[in-house]
């Protein structure tokens, strides 16, 4: 076994349930990475909702809450307003968050709170059995789009940034570096981070969503389909900009602004 | 050298400020809510009074949002607390449930008012009565207390604190819009309740704060002591529902508490919670031809006019009657042995609730031996003493 | 020196390490791993050259590079 899993994972728990090929282990992994490089482990917990990305953080050696579906923001926060020197990881799928949690993403980005959430976006219901998702593409057949999807998908990272998430990134499965770096970055950022990794469900989602369903070939897609973002750089047509998009040290943080609000009033030093 | 510096003061607050008083009392650092109608001066007071005592507070995008943020900050190491009203509370439920599954010792205050639906948001009601004990899915043990005095808004308030923590459950003050709103002469104290830490470990879950080390997980689906789901195994998972409903129902003796009045010689008792429980004393006192002293008549008539447009005047004699009442102050787990042990001499009980008479099916099937009069009432108002003793009276009247 | 491991009770036999390791050192074999597919096998891994995407590619923690290249 891997010695970083050793490290981070309880081991007792594995296998994991997660199907072969699927990538929240590699999210998984790139998240015991960024926890390993800062030596922060002590000082992180983690919180997640419902779904197959929300079991990622369940195997951690960590403080850890599975909560309810589309929830886990909102425990984050009550959470870090009751240790907020701590840093609190929120693991959750493009259903948890964007369809069922919408209103808490939309108010924690809001804030600005000072939450790293990682939002496994795999394009489909994995848990349930395939069923469309806030993130499905148009036309993609799933086992409640059986005529194609005609929902215009969501764009989380968009979403956030035009609320005011201080710090928000993109990237795929397939950028396991790139992506431990974003999450490292999203740690000890102060402010809310927002990290959509683009991942693979080859089980549920496969040919009907990707055109693949070897997970191999899904993840080497993502290489090809996607293009990194670069500030200022004109967007290529038809492909997803990957990279960070945001990274705003100069916006004040929820507590902060709490704070100070407070100072100026004279209620606290 | 000991203190014994008398830290009470007397005060007169509204209902709703004596629930927000006992909360920090009882240590409570962290509240989280959403404004609701007829519960909204508790939030409002919150804002401020929390950012004081140095604890931390959130208005929520919802009440949903509330209740999850409350339980996030408990395992954090905060005492947290919400409150809310009718609608609010539906949207709370799912949060109670995970609340009861991982045994987190939580505080959620519903104001009750009429349903359904957005129903009478400036009414009360005591509808909520079954929703507090049975409202979230699934099989769970949970504790509920009623007030009906401003005093016990916050006399209830601090007990739902030790409650929680003492036997690690939410715990649901289930107060309405009349005791909310009222205003009462209470004494309170300053300062923070020490509380003591129960020897006894009534919860099966893990039950250590975040940030200890412990590398606690908490987890919504069934789960073993170290929190490994088990919501996969028939056998496990039945044996965890049986412990956490039984950690409440096995130690009903510690929790449950009634107050009775006049019933050593009583004929007739008026088996009353929460605001009811008020004209219900009233309806004894005026049997009895008790002075009441808590009120002045001439402030008294004001408020009478003001409540209901009419002051009630009681000409008929009642004085025959021997009517005593008793007065449930944890509704959920139902204090059946107290109960039983109050009415023992009773034949005749009758249960006056603001709702269409959900809590007196429960008072029949623990008093199957007696006649039990349910006496619901809906709308809005509250039962006048007049009306309880000529119900009393026509049923007496119809008995002999 | 290279020592690549592969924990039969982790792997799940999903081949992502064939495509991920950029010298081609993963083939497959006929051994089965505990989840009952077949599991790949380092081969020829004086090759490597530690770059562990393996490891982090692998989602079941399966691999392990021991080595002393940076």
């Amino acid at each position: 076994m891997n010695k970083l899993y050793q490290k981070y994972i309880k081991t007792e728990s594995l296998p994991t349930l997660f199907c072969p090929g699927c990538g929240n282990g590699i999210v998984q992994y790139a998240a015991i990475e960024a926890f390993d490089k800062l030596g922060i482990a002590d000082d992180v917990a983690c919180v997640s909702g419902i779904g197959c990305s929300s079991w990622i953080p369940c195997y951690f050696e960590l403080d850890v809450i599975h909560t309810m579906h589309g929830r886990a923001i909102a425990f984050a926060e009550g959470l870090k307003l009751a240790q907020p020197k701590k840093k609190i990881m929120v693991f959750t799928g493009d259903g948890d968050c964007l369809a069922i949690g919408g209103n808490h993403l939309l108010h924690a980005a809001a804030r600005n709170i000072d939450l790293t959430v990682v939002m496994v976006n795999n394009y489909i219901y994995g848990m349930t059995g395939g069923q469309k998702s806030p993130t499905t593409p148009m036309g993609s057949k799933t086992k409640t789009s059986p005529f194609g999807c005609y929902d215009e998908p969501l764009n989380g990272c968009k979403l956030v940034m035009a609320l005011g998430a201080s710090h928000v990134a993109r990237w795929t499965t397939a950028h396991p570096v790139q992506l431990a770096k974003a999450i490292e970055d999203g740690l000890e950022h102060k402010g809310f981070s927002f990290i959509e990794v683009l991942s693979q469900c080859p089980v549920q989602a496969g040919k009907n969503v990707y055109g693949e369903k070897d997970p191999a070939k899904i993840m080497e897609g993502y290489k090809e389909c996607t293009y990194r973002y670069r500030e200022g750089e004109p967007p290529v047509e038809g492909k997803i900009p990957i990279g960070t998009f945001r990274k705003d040290e100069t916006a004040t943080e929820y507590l902060e602004r709490v704070e100070a609000r407070l100072a100026s009033e004279g209620i606290r030093k | 050298m000991e203190k014994t510096k008398d830290t009470s003061e007397q005060v007169v607050l509204q209902g709703n400020e004596a629930c927000t008083k006992g909360a920090l009392y009882a240590g409570c650092r962290f509240f989280a809510g959403y404004p609701i109608t007829p519960s909204t001066e508790i939030i409002e007071m919150m804002s401020g009074e929390m950012q004081k005592a140095g604890g931390a507070f959130i208005q929520m995008e919802d009440e949903i949002g509330s209740a999850c943020a409350i339980i996030g900050a408990r395992w954090g190491g905060s005492k947290a607390m919400t409150a809310t009203s009718g609608p609010g509370y539906t949207l709370m439920q799912e949060a109670i449930g995970f609340a009861a599954v991982t045994e987190t010792p939580i505080v959620i205050v519903n104001v009750q008012r009429g349903g359904p639906s957005t129903g009478q948001p400036t009414l009360s009601s005591q509808q909520d009565i079954y929703q507090a004990r049975y409202g979230s899915h699934g099989d769970y043990g949970i504790i509920v207390l009623a007030p009906s005095s401003v005093q016990e808004m916050y006399d209830f308030t601090v007990r739902a604190f030790e409650l929680a923590e003492q036997f690690r459950t939410p715990v649901i003050l289930l107060a309405d819009e009349v005791v909310g709103h009222m205003r009462e002469k209470i004494t309170i104290h300053k300062g923070v309740q020490s509380f003591q830490k129960p020897k006894q470990k009534y919860s099966v879950s893990p039950s250590v704060d975040f940030f200890k080390g412990n590398h606690t997980t908490v987890e919504g689906q069934l789960h073993d002591e170290l929190g490994r789901r088990i919501g996969h195994l028939a056998d496990r998972s039945g044996e965890f529902i049986e412990q956490i409903t039984r950690k409440i129902d096995d130690h009903v003796d510690m929790i449950a508490d009634i107050s009775t009045y006049c019933m050593e010689d009583a004929d007739v008792a008026i088996v009353a919670y929460g605001s009811v429980a008020r004209p219900s004393l009233n309806a004894v006192k005026k049997a009895r031809g008790i002075k009441d002293d808590r009120i002045l008549p001439k402030f008294r008539m004001v408020t009478d006019l003001f409540r209901r447009g009419v002051t009630e005047t009681i000409k008929t004699d009642y004085s025959h009657l021997k009517v005593g009442l008793v007065k449930i102050n944890t509704v959920w787990p139902f204090p059946e042995k107290l109960l039983r042990q109050a009415t023992e001499h009773v034949q005749m009980v009758i249960v006056p609730e603001m709702n269409v008479g959900k809590y007196c099916r429960e008072v029949e099937r623990v008093l199957s031996d007696k006649k039990v009069i349910p006496m619901p009432k809906c709308g809005g108002n509250i039962h006048t003493p007049k009306e309880l003793l000529d119900e009393i009276l026509e049923e007496v009247g119809v008995d002999e | 020196m290279t020592v690549i491991t592969i924990d039969k009770a982790c792997c799940k036999g999903c081949n992502i390490c064939l495509t991920a390791c950029p010298k081609k050192i993963f083939v497959k074999s006929k051994k089965r791993n505990n989840y009952g597919t077949a599991m790949p096998e380092a081969k020829d891994p004086e090759n490597c050259i530690q770059c562990r995407m393996c490891e982090r590619l692998c989602p079941d923690g399966a691999i392990d590079v021991e080595g002393d290249k940076q």
